[in-house]
């Protein structure tokens, strides 16, 4: 596995970035460190072999930059600080640490990566081309044998965007 | 909302048209190649917030209205909930019919998929330029009117 390094390193720069964005000051930074961690998240999808995540998460990532930038960072900034609660803090750091242990626990129960339970993937690998006719597995598993999933999300998306079209827009439709 | 400098206008001239044809060729082949109806509607959308960018509100208006948007999002989220009526033909919601038509690794294959992308392409291209829209163009008139105050 020689992909292991540059994924380690792409990592880290991944949460050293959204590091920044957290601590930054000033809103245009942030927005920037968020569009540097998505790009290299896109690059780690596509060391990975997914070449149809990395599209979608690059072209998005674009797109909410210009939406970012153009829409909230030229109006106001509004960027305020205040004194951190050290009692907040700690619990948060003991919640998480309680957490990851259960998680611990939890994962020593479960078998090992990708290697069993492959019973429902196994059939969409070997019949896919067959019973769907697309070369492309990915859009096959999207729009054919988890149509209801993509439907699901399509309405989502579909909901939000006119929410946020009649939250967002400030001139009114003037009745003829 | 004014346009960009010379520069930019003349570079969107020469690149909006590979743009927008990469955006179809990732609907169109999204069952073939990397790509599909998400992918390529939010390039679509990239476009056209290229346009706006580049040449100011009045050419938008001029290109397509806020209405049209709308319009073109509920029909692209419509015929994907017709594609999958269509299913019924077949005896179930969202049944593939015609798989065994049309060549195989040939742009005609692969059944329904290809018109669901198609119609979810539509969808995210309109409502993706509609919200930018509605956050760049229909909010700066009426800053201009209340003092920029939000």
């Amino acid at each position: 596995m020689s992909i292991i390094p540059s994924l380690l390193l792409l990592s880290i720069f991944l949460i050293l970035a959204v590091i920044v964005a957290i601590e930054a000051r000033g809103l245009l930074s942030t927005v920037i460190s968020v569009g540097a961690a998505g790009l290299v998240l896109s690059i780690i999808f596509l060391i990975l072999g997914a070449p149809d995540l990395a599209i979608t998460q690059v072209i998005v990532e674009v797109i909410c930059l210009v939406l970012l930038i153009r829409a909230t960072v030229v109006r106001h900034d509004t960027t305020f600080t205040a004194k951190r609660d050290r009692f907040i803090i700690a619990v948060c750091l003991v919640g998480g640490g309680i957490i990851i242990a259960i998680t611990y626990y939890a994962f020593q129960s479960m078998q090992a990566f990708g290697a069993p339970l492959m019973n429902l993937s196994q059939e969409y690998l070997s019949q896919g081309f067959q019973k769907t006719g697309a070369a492309n597995y990915v859009m096959a598993i999207l729009l054919d044998f988890r149509a209801y999933d993509t439907l699901g999300e399509a309405t989502v998306i579909f909901c939000s965007i006119i929410g946020a079209y009649a939250v967002i827009r400030k001139v009114g439709r003037i009745k003829k | 909302m004014k346009g960009m400098t010379l520069i930019v206008k003349q570079v969107t001239r020469l690149i909006i048209g590979f743009i927008f044809l990469y955006s179809l060729y990732l609907i169109l082949f999204g069952h073939l190649s990397p790509g599909g109806g998400f992918v390529g509607g939010v390039t679509l959308a990239c476009g056209f917030i290229l346009l706006v960018l580049a040449f100011g509100k009045k050419f938008f208006n001029n290109l397509i209205s806020d209405r049209a948007t709308t319009i073109w999002d509920c029909l692209g989220a419509l015929g994907f909930l017709a594609i999958a009526l269509i299913g019924y033909l077949g005896g179930a919601f969202f049944e593939n019919m015609w798989v065994e038509q049309g060549q195989e690794f040939a742009l005609v294959s692969g059944g329904l998929i290809p018109l669901a992308n198609i119609a979810i392409g539509i969808k995210v291209g309109a409502c993706l330029a509609g919200v930018f829209l509605a956050l760049t163009v229909l909010g700066s008139k009426s800053d201009t009117h209340s003092g920029g105050d939000s």
